[in-house]
């Protein structure tokens, strides 16, 4: 019986010995120094601690024991956006996402996870309803606090609740989440003859709710049968980023059965970090799995896809570029790195721009360069997630599009946040928005 | 580590608390650079912001006794930057990274030392000129480490290395003093040409603040090409008819059979494995014309010594195919074994394939695993040792193997590193390739501008 939950390393000398079963990969680390190219954090502050060579090295050092602070390793590990720029241009190959997110459940055992954050992963985000109903409360209490500060980019600011947000422009609950209003879905394949897991993910359940409608009636429209439980929860990357392995698999459990009751083709998802997370790293805690778990997670990763992946690479749509309409927006598109780098899906969601005569796409600068976002990384370090959004916007308005699109919400949070701090005048889509509003009124009456 | 708040406070004082790194975790990531050498922890790392701090920053750390260690991006390959012993103190240069001015009418350009190399090239090709040196690390390695390792790359053997470029410098010496020499101008005559001392002198004379650098017209054409060889002397011939016959390529690069064998393994893109050798071969000039005509004569003399196979790239797509094995040579031997010794003895071109045999030779004598890639325009070869350096028996057989590799450089007329630099790594053979008083020359005058012998002590002349 695998142990879901390992007893709290109760020495440095337990840690280090955790931290040595790394010992293999961190070892392939030849010091060159060229992930400072990629880093968004460490272009930022130009620290060697900050970028994954210094990461990698504070690792080594802990395993050793030639250095005995894990506190204060574990702050600098956690100065990082989990974004794989690095392991996606790491010359030497390194398995940098495995050994990040081992060694922050192995450090935060050791160190322990703050109240706050055992209650949000092991007893919040376990609950759907109760989440669901917390973001129902948010929609309808939000009022009074939230003030418009910018109609295109759809942006708000809650002076009142300065303490909780800082200054972030936000966007605001729709006050229902999605699985709410939709209940459970299970239709049988149609036309396509396929039939996939919808999986919304917290973002467009609860916030953007409009993203998992877009790919409901786009998944209608091609005859594509879903089936989405009303039981799903978080998919974990946020206890996993707070290195909370435990929260992480008693929620990836819950999935786990929940998707379990009924079978299907693929599992998609207009969220980039949903993907690459159930993808990628589901799989990397095979060991602490029940028997009839690590079956699914091992068939459920290479099913696993982006929606725009799922539409261009299997169902094959036909994304022929379009000629551009006379007067068509200007739009960029911002890689989301959990699907570039982590995925390799780029091409895809530029064909479906492409492929609407309503718009243009024009290629900003370094349009691969993380937003800055990081999920919580955004909570905990705003300041210089901010400043690297910053760097993202300037590369935005430099090619003066009326539209940005991407494939992530968490991205599309970040882009709104600096848009609207900046008051540009720049409205923030998924890609999955722009193809639905080409199906029409007609898919939508299909749709419902 | 001793130094002392009311020290740190001063450093503080100069720059800012964010500025000044104390904490045993942030200078633990100052204790190494890219070279695989012991780490040593310096007692206090500092990034001063402006180039009047950076004067304060040294005569405050000289004053004080500080050895002095100063840092770009910390990517080496000799140990240049690992910090002395005895409390040393790491200055960065990363925030002095401003380009201050190209100038396309007087073809220079003026930089901070921590401009990033690839960044300062692609904005000098932003102005329609080009600056050539690119060494394997230039996306993150700066212009101030360029010049103090006098950094090379791979288009050498026509455009020359970072010494080509250097117009001018700005220094501090130990008492934070600015020196000047040089010029914006093509001559310059006036006073001794302390540029020429300062490039390759690996932090041991003084700290650059201010860097004058030569930009030339870019290239407007060119045509690459892969010749196969199934006799590595075949290809050294090769090398040097091209040049007999007055045909400077822009790159002529080369992979042995064990490189190749790595890289089709990480690429599966079909290279030829079963030969001894392949040459990567690119021309390029100011007219289509001349190009075509250099890339004919090439190809006749590729085939005329016997080269098995040409392959010439007929437009951009494979010309990129045609080079992707030089660019995942290093990451292909990178990932076949953990540790990664990278080495950089030169040889006059001539003899190129009597050392790449002996390096097979010592790779057979130590039962190493030893892929050879490099500058085959400039004898400048990378035999690169696969290894794991946990395995302590092993990586003695590393190290005899290195020693190994530098006697027979040397005794080819050859030297001990072509661009990687001296170091820590291989200032113990300094006397071997020169003599003892060069070695004296060297120390006297090091002493003479750094009398405390603070600056890099270990590195470069011990």
């Amino acid at each position: 019986m695998p142990e879901k939950n390992p007893a709290r390393p109760a020495s440095f000398s337990e840690l280090s010995q955790l931290l040595m079963s790394l010992d293999n990969l961190l070892v392939s680390c030849m010091r060159c120094g060229l992930c400072q190219a990629v880093c968004p954090v460490y272009g930022s502050t130009f620290r060697e601690a900050d970028v994954t060579r210094g990461k990698i090295s504070l690792l080594e050092n802990l395993a050793h024991e030639t250095i005995k602070d894990a506190k204060s390793v574990n702050e600098r590990l956690n100065r990082c956006l989990l974004c794989g720029s690095c392991q996606a241009n790491c010359p030497s190959g390194v398995n940098v996402m495995e050994i990040f997110i081992k060694a922050r459940s192995f450090v935060a055992a050791y160190l322990g996870l703050s109240f706050v954050k055992k209650l949000i992963f092991r007893r919040l985000l376990t609950h759907p309803r109760l989440f669901n109903l917390a973001t129902n409360l948010s929609g309808f209490f939000q009022k009074p606090f939230l003030k418009r500060v910018n109609a295109t980019v759809g942006s708000y600011r809650a002076p009142l609740l300065t303490p909780f947000l800082g200054n972030r422009h936000v966007p605001s609950f729709p006050g229902h989440s999605f699985t709410g209003r939709r209940g459970a879905l299970n239709k049988p394949a149609g036309q396509s003859k396929l039939k996939v897991a919808l999986f919304p993910g917290c973002v467009p359940d609860k916030l953007f709710d409009r993203l998992s409608e877009a790919t409901l009636k786009i998944l209608d429209f091609h005859g594509v049968g879903v089936f989405t439980p009303n039981d799903l929860v978080c998919c974990g990357i946020p206890a996993l980023a707070s290195g909370d392995s435990q929260g992480f698999l008693g929620l990836t459990g819950q999935n786990l059965t929940s998707l379990s009751r009924s079978s299907f083709d693929y599992l998609v998802t207009p969220c980039a970090t949903c993907a690459a997370n159930i993808k990628e790293n589901w799989p990397r805690f095979m060991d602490r799995y029940l028997d009839w778990e690590k079956k699914l997670v091992v068939g459920l990763s290479p099913k696993t896809m982006d929606i725009t992946q799922f539409l261009v690479s299997i169902l094959k749509v036909d994304f022929t570029p379009a000629t551009t309409k006379a007067g068509a927006q200007v739009v960029t598109y911002h890689d989301s790195c959990h699907l570039k780098k982590s995925l390799g899906v780029s091409a895809q969601p530029r064909a479906i721009i492409k492929s609407l005569p309503d718009y243009r796409l024009v290629e900003m600068p370094e349009a691969d360069r993380c937003c800055g976002h990081g999920g919580s990384f955004n909570l905990f370090h705003y300041d210089l997630s901010r400043e690297i959004g910053q760097r993202k916007r300037a590369n935005i308005v430099s090619v003066k599009p009326s539209l940005v699109a991407t494939g992530c919400p968490a991205c599309m949070t970040q882009l709104m946040d600096m848009l609207s701090q900046n008051n540009d005048q720049i409205a923030v889509k998924h890609v999955v928005e722009l193809y639905a509003d080409s199906l029409g009124a007609a898919a939508t009456r299909r749709a419902s | 580590m001793s130094i002392s708040p009311s020290l740190v406070q001063e450093f503080i004082k100069i720059t800012s608390a964010g500025q000044v790194l104390t904490e045993e975790a942030d200078r633990l990531s100052y204790s190494y650079d890219a070279a695989v050498l012991t780490p040593k922890i310096p007692a206090l790392v500092v990034a001063p912001a402006t180039e009047e701090q950076l004067g304060q920053v040294i005569k405050l750390a000289y004053d004080n006794d500080r050895p002095i260690t100063v840092r770009g991006s910390g990517t080496n390959l000799s140990g240049a930057v690992i910090p002395e012993p005895g409390d040393g103190v790491v200055i960065l240069t990363n925030r002095l990274n401003q380009i201050l001015e190209i100038n396309q009418e007087d073809l220079y350009a003026v930089v901070q030392p921590g401009v990033i190399t690839s960044q300062f090239a692609e904005a000098v090709v932003a102005k329609g000129l080009f600056y050539p040196p690119d060494p394997g690390s230039q996306t993150v390695s700066t212009l101030g480490g360029n010049v103090a390792l006098n950094a090379g790359g791979l288009r050498g053997l026509k455009y020359g290395v970072t010494k080509d470029y250097l117009m001018g410098l700005e220094f501090f010496d130990y008492h934070g003093n600015l020196v000047k020499t040089g010029s914006r101008t093509v001559k310059c005559v006036t006073g001794y040409n302390i540029g020429a001392m300062m490039i390759s002198s690996e932090g041991t004379l003084g700290v650059f603040s201010k860097i004058i650098l030569k930009l030339v017209p870019p290239p407007k054409a060119s045509q690459a090409m892969m010749a196969v060889y199934d006799d590595i002397n075949k290809a050294s011939e090769t090398v040097a008819t091209i040049i007999a016959n007055h045909i400077l390529p822009c790159t002529l690069e080369f992979l042995d059979q064990k490189c190749l064998k790595h890289v089709e393994a990480h690429t599966k893109a079909g290279l030829p494995v079963e030969a001894a050798a392949i040459l990567l071969i690119e021309v390029d000039g100011s007219h289509q014309a001349g190009v075509d005509e250099d890339a004919a004569k090439v190809k006749e003399i590729c085939s005329r010594v016997g080269a098995k196979d040409i392959r010439v790239a007929r437009d951009a797509e494979e010309k990129f195919k045609i080079w992707e094995a030089r660019r995942n040579a290093l990451p292909a031997l990178a990932r076949a074994k953990p540790t990664t010794v990278l080495e950089d003895a030169t040889v006059p071109r001539s003899k190129v394939p009597a050392m790449v045999a002996e390096v097979n030779r010592i790779a057979e004598k130590y039962k190493l695993d030893i892929g050879t890639f490099g500058h085959a325009g400039d004898g400048n070869l990378h035999p690169t040792i696969l290894c794991d350096r946990r395995d302590a028996e092993e990586f003695k057989r590393v190290e005899e193997a290195v020693d190994e590799i530098f006697d027979v450089a040397l005794k080819l007329q050859g030297t001990l590193s072509g661009e990687h630099g001296i170091g820590q790594a291989k200032a113990k053979w300094m006397v071997k390739e020169t003599n003892q008083a060069t070695v004296d020359f060297s120390k006297n005058l090091r002493r003479a501008l750094d009398p405390k012998y603070l600056f890099n002590a270990s590195k470069k002349i011990v």
